[in-house]
This record gives C-alpha cells, sequence and structure tokens, in this order.
C-alpha cells in the first residue's frame, strides 16, 4: 500500500509547452502562453456534432486561435474498400457521411460507371436524382435542427427529424433501410421503385412547404437568433475559394459554384433550378443557402417525378448487372453470371478517375483507380467536411466562444465523413 | 478540349520540359508534370489570369507497387471562373522527398497534405505542420500503402481457442 502513494503527490506535475503541445495534438501555433488560456473543447461535446477535438486559444472569451483534433472516427473505409469487390465496398460509403448516404453512393456509383464506361438508364438516372435531392433536404433538416439547437432553439430540432423521418420512410419503402441505404449499384439500382413511392414523395412535396413556413417563422425574424447569426463568422468569396470551402457554406459567401450546374451528372441538366447564393458570408448567409435549397430541390424532385421515364432501372450487361431472379431458374447463363459475379464481381480497366458530385456539404469527390482486376486498387474520398473544416479557424478567429458552436454548426461537418 | 490545349500550350510557354506526358482517360485530362516543376506550373494555373485555376479539390496519393517510380501524387484542380477542371499527376521517387508544398498557393492545400502524408507517408517540402491527423501520435507505418500488414483475426474454434488466444494481440490497457 505504501508503495503506491508517491512520494509526490502534493505536488502539481510541470509540464512543459513543449510537452503540452505535443499531447494537446494539434500542432497550433500558441501566441501568448502567458496570458491566455488554453482550452480543450470535445471530443464529447454536443455542439461539435460528432467527436470534433477543437483546441482553442482564449483571451478572456474572445477566441484567439482555433486548431481542430480530428481522427476519433477514423476507421480506414479508403484501405479497406481496396480488399472488397467495387459492388461490395459500396456499402463502406454509406457509413461516411450518415446524413447523407445517397449523395455519397451516388459519387462512388458513378465513378465506378465512369471506370467501366456504362451509363446508368434514363429512369434509374431520374430515381437517382430524386432520392439524392430527398437526402438533401434530409441531411439539411438535420443541419437545421441542430444548427439552431446549438443557439437554444429546441423546438425546431423536434419538428425537423419528424420530417427527416418521412423521408426515412421512402428510403425504406425503396431500399429496407433508413439510413444505410446501399440502394444505387454500378449500372443502375438494387432494384425498382415500388408502386407506393410515387404517391408518398407527392405526398411529401404536398406539406413540406407549409413544414418549412414554420421553421421560417420560428428562425426569420428571431431577434435572438439574428443577433447570433448576423455578421458572426463571416469569410470572404476569395478567402473562402482559397480555403477550398464548397457547398452551400461557400454559396453563402456568393461564390456561384454548384457541381450540379457546373459539371452536371446523373441527367441534372435537364432540370430547372436556381442555386442560391449569399451576399455576406456570414453565418446568416449560409442558413438562408440552406433553406432555399430546400425550395430547389423541391423543384427538381417535382420535374423529375413528373417526366420520370419508364423501362428497366438496370443497364442490360450481365458481366455488370446480376441476372432477375426470374431467370435464374430457366437459363444457365443467368446462373452463371449471377455466380460470377457475387463470387467474384467483376472486372474494371486500368485506369484512374475522379467523379465530382454535389453533396449536401459541398463538393464530394471519388478518385478511383483500377488495375484490370475486380477489386478498386485505390479509392480516396475528398469529402466536403474534411475541407470545409480547414475554414473554421479562420471564421471563429476575434469571434466569442458561444460564436464558434454557431460556427461549427453552419459549415454542417460531420465527423464520419471527416475521418472516414 | 479547346480549353485543355490552350492550357497546356501555356505551361510549355512558361515552363517548357514541364509537361512529360499528356493522358486522357474516360473524358478527364491528366497532365503528368515532372517533380522540379511543380510549383512553378502550379503558380501560372493560380495566377494565370485566363487559365485562373482557383480552387484545389484535392490532392491525393496513389501507391504503384510494384512499379517505379512508386508513388504518384494527383492534384485535382478546379477554376470556378471557366468551369474547367484539371488533373495534375507527379510522380515521386523518394517519399521522403515528395513535392514541394503548395500551401502558400492554395491555404487548402497545407490541410489535404497533411492527410497524404498521415495514411500515404508522402512528405511534401516545406510544409511544417505534417504530423498525424487521423492516427494516434505513436502509430508506426503509413496504412494506404500497398506492402502495410493487414493483420487477420484468426479464427477460434473451441479446442484450439486457448491456443490462439496465448498469441492473438491484445488491445493495450
Amino acid at each position: 500500500m505504501s508503495e503506491m502513494l508517491s512520494p509526490h503527490s502534493d505536488k502539481v506535475q510541470e509540464v512543459s509547452l513543449e510537452e503540452l503541445r505535443a499531447k494537446v495534438g494539434t500542432g497550433m501555433e500558441i501566441l501568448d502562453e502567458e496570458e491566455h488560456m488554453l482550452l480543450s473543447m470535445g471530443p464529447q461535446h454536443p455542439s461539435t456534432h460528432g467527436v470534433l477535438r477543437l483546441l482553442l486559444e482564449l483571451d478572456g472569451e474572445t477566441v484567439v486561435n482555433v486548431a481542430p483534433d480530428i481522427g476519433f472516427l477514423h476507421t480506414g473505409i479508403e484501405k479497406t474498400m481496396e480488399s472488397k469487390t467495387f459492388t461490395k465496398a459500396l456499402v463502406m460509403t454509406d457509413r461516411m457521411d450518415y446524413l447523407s448516404p445517397m449523395s455519397n453512393n451516388l459519387g462512388y456509383i458513378l465513378a465506378v460507371e465512369k471506370l467501366l464506361g456504362v451509363e446508368a438508364t434514363p429512369r434509374a438516372q431520374a430515381i437517382r436524382v430524386i432520392l439524392t435531392e430527398l437526402t438533401r433536404i434530409a441531411s439539411h433538416l438535420v443541419w437545421l435542427g441542430t444548427s439552431a439547437l446549438d443557439l437554444a432553439a429546441m423546438t425546431l430540432f423536434l419538428y425537423c427529424f419528424r420530417e427527416r423521418e418521412f423521408i426515412f420512410d421512402i428510403f425504406e419503402m425503396c431500399s429496407g433501410q433508413r439510413m444505410m441505404v446501399s440502394y444505387f449499384r454500378p449500372g443502375g439500382l438494387w432494384r425498382d421503385v415500388p408502386e407506393e413511392f410515387e404517391p408518398a414523395v407527392r405526398q411529401f412535396l404536398d406539406f413540406f412547404p407549409g413544414r418549412i413556413a414554420d421553421y421560417e417563422a420560428l428562425l426569420k425574424k428571431n431577434p435572438i437568433f439574428l443577433k447570433r447569426t448576423k455578421d458572426i463568422g463571416v469569410v470572404s468569396a476569395e478567402e473562402a475559394v482559397d480555403w477550398g470551402l464548397t457547398g452551400p457554406s461557400l454559396r453563402g459567401s456568393g461564390v456561384n459554384l454548384d457541381f450540379r450546374k457546373a459539371e452536371p451528372y446523373s441527367g441534372y441538366e435537364q432540370y430547372d433550378f436556381d442555386v442560391p447564393l449569399g451576399t455576406d458570408g456570414d453565418i446568416y448567409s449560409r442558413y438562408r443557402c440552406r433553406v432555399e435549397e430546400f425550395w430547389q430541390s423541391m423543384r427538381i424532385i417535382e420535374q423529375a417525378l413528373d417526366k420520370l421515364p419508364g423501362g428497366p432501372v438496370n443497364i442490360d450487361n450481365r458481366k455488370i448487372v446480376p441476372p432477375p431472379r426470374s431467370e435464374l431458374g430457366r437459363s444457365m447463363e443467368a446462373v452463371i453470371h449471377h455466380f460470377k459475379l457475387w463470387t467474384e464481381g467483376f472486372d474494371a480497366p486500368e485506369g484512374y478517375v475522379y467523379q465530382r458530385v454535389e453533396s449536401p456539404r459541398g463538393e464530394f469527390g471519388c478518385y478511383l483507380r483500377g488495375n484490370g482486376g475486380p477489386k478498386p486498387a485505390r479509392v480516396h474520398f475528398r469529402t466536403p467536411s474534411y475541407a470545409n473544416l480547414a475554414s473554421l479557424p479562420n471564421m471563429a478567429r476575434g469571434g466569442f466562444v458561444a460564436d464558434l458552436v454557431a460556427v461549427i454548426g453552419s459549415i454542417d461537418v460531420v465527423l464520419g465523413d471527416i475521418d472516414r | 478540349m479547346d480549353r485543355d490545349q490552350f492550357l497546356i500550350e501555356q505551361i510549355n510557354e512558361a515552363v517548357p520540359d514541364a509537361i512529360e506526358e499528356v493522358l486522357e482517360f474516360r473524358g478527364e485530362r491528366t497532365l503528368v508534370i515532372a517533380q522540379d516543376h511543380i510549383k512553378k506550373v502550379c503558380q501560372l494555373l493560380k495566377s494565370d489570369k485566363s487559365l485562373n485555376f482557383d480552387l484545389l479539390s484535392d490532392i491525393s496519393a496513389d501507391d504503384l507497387l510494384p512499379d517505379f517510380p512508386r508513388f504518384a501524387v494527383n492534384y485535382h484542380l478546379y477554376s470556378i471562373p471557366n468551369s474547367q477542371r484539371i488533373r495534375l499527376r507527379v510522380f515521386v521517387e523518394d517519399p521522403d522527398d515528395g513535392p514541394p508544398t503548395m500551401g502558400d498557393i492554395w491555404s487548402i492545400a497545407t490541410w489535404l497534405e497533411m492527410e497524404v502524408w498521415d495514411l500515404m507517408g508522402v512528405r511534401f517540402s516545406g510544409n511544417n505542420s505534417l504530423r498525424r491527423l487521423f492516427l494516434p501520435e505513436d502509430w508506426q507505418g503509413h496504412p494506404l500503402r500497398k506492402d502495410y500488414p493487414l493483420g487477420y483475426e484468426e479464427v477460434q474454434f473451441s479446442f484450439n481457442w486457448e491456443e490462439i488466444s496465448a498469441r492473438k494481440p491484445s488491445p493495450k490497457e
């Protein structure tokens, strides 16, 4: 027992600054170690939207510097995908940005299809667009609920999750899963949407405008919300582009960059929609952009539903898409294709592609290299949250600690997307 | 593709011998750039008003084992005013002596290079903030390399449970 009592137990352990820096693991430059306070915020903090740890240097209540410390959720998805076939690797894309699984699916699947040199059927493309836009609405709903919750607006959180649940019901109807859908497959979809799909989406389009009006009534002219968001976390257009900010966070600064318009994919060029732009680059502008995107997404969904093409959802290439169940009983070739696809997968040619899609958070890029075999030689994801996080110190410097919480909410980080 | 031709001419004029190869695959242009010239090329692409590649989308690295040079670093650039994209590919012979950092051209580059170094181990000269980002500070090796051991779980049955448990690496306390 006496051994366990340290002789120096009453002495405060001296830690040198070098040791402290190594410990905090962010490499942040500390400006004034005498006067300023170092504060570790997170990783278990309700308003960091996951396991984000921030090291703050504070002068009183003013943030002098911020450095993000990430990696708590790192699961090695890029490495794991190298040992899976192209189809089996798909399920891991859902788990990166768990708030917008369909966008991740789409980015990865379009990269695979580009590498293979095939294009999905018009029907599959339209269904992909509808579901991706529903994902955008669902993801923005979580953003709206949680970032308002950070600013102490509790009610909105419950409203937003109620509407999100309706979208999840639609996802479950199509894919059997609420969140981890894995619905888009190379060459098309897992299967066609059920009959109830269209009425359900139309019902959503009917009631959702009223719900947006409810949210706006709670926030748009709310003096507390305006005080907490106007002229706070400002980032200029040049700075935002320089720091690689994309998505609604960039458009809040007035830069017109939306890859649905700039590099249309999956038939986005057929739909008529606007890109909402902000002017001030503050939290309020980013909030406006995302709320306007609700309307634009609904416009796209409506147009896509109105002219939803018929026909098959999968391409007619049995080397990529497995045969339908009905053929397995009477065609030997179908059995062979089925067996080959589920045991070995399909071969992709040598070469590399990079496919961008506009995820709810910004540019989601998938770099994919094939080596002639059935497994990807390298998969790399350019995830929007990871790049957007680099702008956080710029936005937060000089503000209050309480504003930092609002800034984190306004760039809409998802830690699964950052750490992968 | 006209704009790409214009771009290639501009680079050839400003930095001769920089472009080693021009590749096209699935409608995407790749310029293979010599490692010594990549900085000058990037400076030109960013600062030239007619090219104006203002957004650095992504930096990713490839491990091409068993080929030599073993590593390749890809820069995915995008020009917002011109809606133009290009990929620059640099082959890196020695990962400890990688391409120069682009942090003074695009601020985001410092952040993207940190990820590449952590997971692939390509060191960008001039980037002073390279450190373990995703992995613990005492981590050995760079997991995205092809020669990184994967470490499979041995299957245990009732008859050899004890035997395998004994040699199984256990988590640190």
